[in-house]
């Protein structure tokens, strides 16, 4: 007798055909577990994305979402005509692509080397330092460039003018502005973005470069042979991510970095949604622009998906 | 000798392009001869460029930051003068001095204690329960679900939409505008669900299930000991984010009593540059204020890095793994 309710418990439920229903019933307590969570995106990311569509209308706060008066595009039109227009595409794409170009390999590289270096707590020692920055927040990393690139105290002055050279204003000139901006990033996240590959690089068989050593391949060689293939897919996936992420990346620091001076070089699509938007109470026409913004991003994540799809196999989906 | 004859015919060889000629060992010097790329020299070439390459990156993410430390301590009139390179010049202490003395700074890190710590509760526990009601494959509408939060990754409502509608919720100046509008990062909740579905086995629960344990009780009891390493990396990287956010607090926040720490650094560090860089005042205090400012600058950074600092050796040993974690998973 007391073995009945046993055995039907191991059993899974299908075999009485219980509904659908009954079987989410049953687990209630799940859907508890998930309602937290369910609510938050409901709340700040889809009711958000419904509230885009005042881009099509002319929002006012006492009508809302909803009771704004339709527009259609002219917001659209409006920015696409504007003088800012080129100045802001321009500016977002080549920081961004510049960016990706220079900033995409480093991480690769320094796994690469990591990955090949015997003494496990050199191994370690380094990977710790390398991803530190990381944990800098933004504000205080662009406090730093202020700091020692600043023209009247800064080291990096202080080191030009010991070599002779004149001081440099690097933040009050529009063509340090990309310079300092890459420069930064690196510094700040190759180390962090270099674990990832870093753990695809553990995945691969060491049998392989057992083989390999006994070939007497050396490790440029093991590199090359065994190491790059063996990433490709992460690189690849990493890469089309990147991508779908161009007309996104690190707003904030640009956004912190930016001063009048350096305006020519520094304002990109999103920090002039939030000056127009925020700071200037043009709701509409910035999110026109913001959601603008967004369709360039997915559009470029779905051609380089499509790509990477016919190229290599590996792909987001 | 005959290493790389041999090595040319293995498969490896077969991925080289088929243009290159093999090349045959010198027979004065019995190394091979195909430069040191390919020859006996090649893996000590490999150290040394690998040495010298993290050397360098070391060097450039340590010496920064350790500038940064002895430029808080030192006589700024020392720095203008560039003086400071690896030692403290004229020792001060009088920029922490202001710094723990400033009203707005001792306010904004509390501020910023208590954002990180309610923050770091709020998302910490919304992410574990939903990742395991979503890694139970029993859940009936988890391809739904798992959907409802993936699609949010690639589309956006955008910024304006975002404020309009936390301003429609009567958060704005609020702590939850602060804490709750990025509260849920779907990649978190990505990995710890890879995580549960990885490390709490099915038959577990069917014993528990014996034993009458319904499932809040698996969940506390079973579940969350289980996956001691995964909450620790939950709160860690929740910690520092929180600890580090601006922007949300820029937008949403008017009340200068609220300001984040981070905040705070952002108006002392970035603003007053730009603006001191311009402008001139009566030159005596001028002067003053200035050399007083740069202190406090440079004090301000070692001041809001110190919690990251308490915190790092803890997340050093779980840190790694769990990054790898969801990185593999991925």
């Amino acid at each position: 007798m007391t073995t009945q309710p046993t055995v039907q418990h191991l059993v899974p439920a299908p075999r009485h055909r219980v509904s659908r229903l009954r079987r989410a019933v049953r687990s209630w307590q799940l859907y508890v577990l998930l309602t937290p969570a369910v609510l938050h995106v409901l709340l700040f990311k889809y009711w958000p994305m419904y509230g885009a569509q005042i881009a099509f209308r002319n929002y006012n706060p006492a009508d809302g979402f909803f009771g704004s008066p339709w527009v259609g595009l002219d917001h659209f039109q409006r920015f696409i005509e504007s003088f800012q227009f080129e100045r802001l595409i321009a500016n977002t794409l080549s920081l961004n692509a510049l960016g990706l170009l220079l900033a995409f390999p480093v991480p690769i590289v320094l796994a690469l080397v990591v990955n090949q270096l015997q003494n496990e707590r050199f191994k370690k020692f380094t990977q710790t330092v390398l991803y530190s920055p990381s944990f800098i927040s933004v504000v205080v990393v662009v406090g730093m460039i202020h700091l020692l690139f600043s023209p009247r105290s800064g080291i990096v002055n202080n080191a030009i003018e010991t070599f002779g050279g004149e001081p440099v204003f690097f933040m009050g000139s529009p063509e340090w502005f990309r310079p300092l901006y890459i420069g930064s990033d690196i510094w700040q996240n190759a180390g962090f973005s270099m674990i990832v590959y870093l753990a695809a690089l553990t995945a691969i068989d060491p049998s392989l470069h057992e083989a390999a050593r006994v070939d007497g391949a050396n490790k440029w060689q093991r590199i090359r042979h065994i190491d790059i293939p063996g990433i490709l897919p992460v690189i690849t996936i990493l890469f089309i991510l990147a991508i779908g992420n161009l007309f996104n990346l690190g707003f904030e620091k640009v956004l912190l970095m930016q001063t009048d001076l350096n305006l020519p070089t520094s304002e990109v699509i999103q920090t002039y949604v939030y000056k127009a938007g925020l700071q200037q109470a043009q709701f509409s026409y910035s999110a026109a622009i913001g959601l603008f913004n967004s369709l360039i991003n997915l559009t470029l994540l779905l051609t380089f998906n499509w790509v990477a799809r016919r190229a290599n196999q590996s792909s987001l989906w | 000798m005959t290493q790389l004859t041999r090595a040319q015919e293995t498969p490896l060889s077969t991925t080289r392009s088929p243009n290159r000629r093999p090349r045959r060992p010198s027979v004065r010097t019995g190394v091979p001869s195909g430069g040191p790329w390919h020859g006996r020299l090649a893996d000590p070439l490999f150290n040394i460029v690998a040495i010298g390459l993290l050397g360098l990156a070391i060097v450039a993410i340590v010496y920064p930051l350790y500038f940064i430390v002895i430029a808080s301590v030192s006589e700024p009139a020392e720095i203008l003068n560039g003086n400071v390179w690896l030692v403290p010049q004229g020792f001060t202490v009088e920029g922490y001095g202001r710094i723990f003395s400033d009203p707005d700074i001792l306010r904004g890190f509390a501020n910023s204690v208590l954002y990180t710590l309610v923050g770091t509760a709020i998302s910490v526990a919304s992410i574990l329960c939903a990742a395991y009601a979503l890694s139970r494959k029993d859940l009936y509408g988890r391809t739904f679900f798992m959907l409802l939060f993936i699609l949010t990754m690639f589309i956006d409502g955008g910024l304006i939409a975002r404020y309009l509608v936390v301003r429609d919720m009567g958060m704005l100046n609020t702590m939850w505008a602060v804490v709750l509008p990025g509260a849920i990062g779907v990649w978190n909740l990505i990995i710890a669900r890879a995580f549960f579905e990885n490390n709490v086995p099915g038959e577990l629960r069917d014993a528990a299930q014996l034993d009458g344990a319904n499932d809040f009780r698996f969940f506390l009891r079973i579940v969350l000991p289980l996956s001691k390493p995964l909450i620790f990396l939950m709160i860690m990287i929740h910690l520092v984010a929180n600890w580090n956010a601006f922007f949300d607090a820029l937008i949403f926040l008017d009340d200068e009593s609220k300001y984040p720490l981070q905040l705070v650094l952002r108006n002392v560090l970035i603003q007053s540059e730009v603006t001191a860089a311009g402008g001139s005042g009566a030159l005596d205090s001028y002067a003053a204020a200035q050399r007083i400012g740069e202190l406090i600058k440079y004090g301000m950074i070692v001041v809001s890095s110190i919690p990251l600092l308490i915190i790092m050796p803890f997340m050093q040993k779980h840190f790694t793994k769990g990054a790898l974690l969801g990185a593999v998973k991925n």
